[in-house]
């Protein structure tokens, strides 16, 4: 299959299941928002060693936020429940609790609780509030900019990660700026994140590695400057590779970010310097959700 | 279907108790059965047809009509349905409620919406004493839920309160918010003497200043806080002037108390 040029490989990317939950962080106005979710979102790449893989979702109107500020809608995705829950009140209480005039609250009602506040309000010493507005608990935890509003919990779903695709370029610089157009296209698409440093990966791994101690390695077939010295999957024209991962919270999410990404940068097509476009296929090791390249941009 | 309506036909001398008519209890009665149901009169016993002329079939949505003050318990431990009261209603309506929703006209007496546990009553006229309070004797008053109270309400409204909110358009009596555990009671008219007397925690927000606070309070300062827009955008979807207030009720007088108890309440007096 070639769109605009670009040759999208007969292959699959292999994701996993996960368990995600969003939450919605306002602020006085968007640039603290964004200060506070930044925090709460950094060191989150891949769950290999952050623990939780997390983004920002978007941008939230006031009129989209429980207290009618500015805010931020992020999104966190773990192995498991028990390692999700720890991570979000981790990072909420040493992120988001110290940010100023940031309140706290979930962005996800069905599926199980996890704590949000439930455990943040201990910070107050004794002198925390619950209020129950609306079916839900709030705490009312005082600090010294005022108050730090908090939901009790947000709810935990289920989740898929590791949806990706890769970008073979005949450039670094054309490579990236595919990349950059599929980011700006897939930030538009709800429910995904791209948890990689600006939503790219250039260290796209395999499973395993000769040495014992690691249980992932550098993804040497589409290393360009190894193109000789292993199996490669490049051919020689390509000189430069990234990837994009998406965590997603059903499969129709993750499908629907890979076809946008895809095309906007086939769009950019040959005439960019754009090859191929290929994906992360482990052989079945890695995970059970399969989405495959060409049946996506069928 | 229309709603199932009781239509008082005799002019009450005694206090009628009418809690056997509420939408979980009628459910799957026929209008015969309804009728025959015995209803307390004072110390006399009477039937539902003996009161009330009887109309529709929608057990689901209860309407007393011609409702007046004498009309007790209305409402009382229901869990679902409608109830709406065209007229006054008496003592303790919603008692001890567990869900549904209970609209009035007219004014209530006493002890409305005591130990109410979930659901919303909304009352167009005024409300007696006691309202959300615990029943005499009583250490738990209202445990959750909603109360709109459109006119004024009395004394020692919220007594020994758990949790829910209590909104007051009007004015309220003294002794507001008296032992209570915790909750919320917003009043936008005047307050009456004492409020907030023995509160252990919960939250008095009140639109002005009382005139005089009880010593065991302690100014806290001018504050914006964050969870008064939440608060009043909850109840958004009543017919409440409470609901435009979200913008603009935002910045309030903070006093911690009542320290003669755990000293963990607060009244909230709005600043312009």
């Amino acid at each position: 299959m070639f769109i605009n040029g670009v040759q999208i490989d007969a292959t699959f990317a292999e994701a996993f299941p996960m368990k995600a939950t969003r939450v919605i962080i306002t602020a006085q106005n968007l640039k603290w928002a964004y200060h506070a979710a930044q925090a709460l979102t950094g060191f989150a790449t891949s769950v290999i060693a952050c623990g939780c893989e997390a983004g920002m979702e978007r941008e939230l109107d006031p009129s989209e936020t429980p207290d009618g500020r500015p805010g931020i809608a992020a999104m966190l995705f773990a192995m498991g429940g028990k390692g999700l829950a720890k991570q979000l009140e981790t990072r909420a209480g040493q992120c988001v609790l110290t940010a100023p005039t940031s309140a706290l609250f979930a962005g996800i009602h069905t599926g199980d609780k996890i704590p949000l506040g439930k455990n943040l309000r201990f910070f107050g010493d004794g002198f925390q509030i619950a209020k129950r507005i609306g079916g839900q608990r709030y705490w009312r935890v005082p600090v010294m900019d005022g108050e730090f509003l908090c939901e009790e919990t947000t709810g935990m779903v289920p989740a898929i990660g590791g949806g990706n695709f890769l970008i073979l370029a005949e450039s670094q610089p054309q490579a990236l700026a595919a990349c950059e157009a599929a980011i700006d296209a897939m930030k538009r698409i709800p429910n995904v994140i791209m948890p990689f440093p600006g939503g790219v990966v250039r260290s796209g791994s395999k499973v395993g590695s000769r040495y014992k101690a690691l249980n992932a390695s550098t993804n040497d077939a589409f290393c360009p400057t190894l193109k000789g010295q292993t199996r490669t999957e490049l051919s020689p024209e390509v000189e430069s590779v990234m990837e994009i991962v998406i965590d997603g919270l059903t499969d129709a999410d993750i499908r629907l970010a890979m076809r946008v990404g895809i095309e906007a940068v086939c769009q950019q097509g040959a005439a960019h310097g754009i090859r191929r476009i290929s994906a992360g296929n482990y052989g079945g090791k890695l995970g059970p959700f399969l989405f495959h390249l060409q049946e996506i941009m069928a | 279907m229309s709603a199932l309506t009781f239509t008082l036909q005799m002019q009450l001398r005694q206090r009628l108790d009418v809690s056997p008519l509420t939408p979980d209890r009628l459910q799957g009665l026929s209008r015969a059965q309804i009728a025959g149901l015995p209803l307390q009169y004072g110390n006399r016993t009477l039937t539902v047809a003996d009161a009330f002329l009887i109309e529709g079939e929608d057990t689901g949505h209860i309407l007393f009509s011609k409702a007046q003050t004498k009309l007790d318990y209305i409402g009382r431990g229901m869990t679902c349905g409608r109830i709406q009261v065209e007229g006054d209603a008496g003592s303790y309506l919603a008692m001890q409620m567990r869900g549904g929703l209970i609209t009035v006209s007219g004014h209530v007496d006493a002890y409305a919406a005591c130990e109410l546990k979930n659901g919303t009553v909304l009352i167009d006229g005024s409300a007696g004493d006691f309202l959300g309070a615990a029943l005499p004797g009583n250490k738990k008053g209202m445990a959750g839920g909603i109360v709109l109270v459109k006119g004024d309400a009395g004394d020692r409204v919220g007594d020994h309160q758990r949790r829910g909110l209590i909104l007051i358009e009007g004015r309220a009596g003294a002794y507001l918010g008296s032992r209570m555990t915790a909750g919320t009671i917003a009043v936008l008219g005047q307050v009456g003497n004492n409020p907030g007397y023995a509160m252990a925690r919960g939250t008095l927000l009140l639109a002005h200043p009382p005139t005089a606070l009880l010593p065991g309070f302690s100014d806290c300062g001018l504050h914006t806080l964050g969870f008064i827009p939440l608060l009043l955008k909850s109840v958004s979807h009543l017919d409440t002037r409470f609901a435009h207030l979200s913008d603009h009720l935002k910045r309030v007088r903070r006093h911690a108390g009542d320290r003669c108890s755990l000293g963990k309440g607060e009244i909230l007096i709005a600043q312009a």
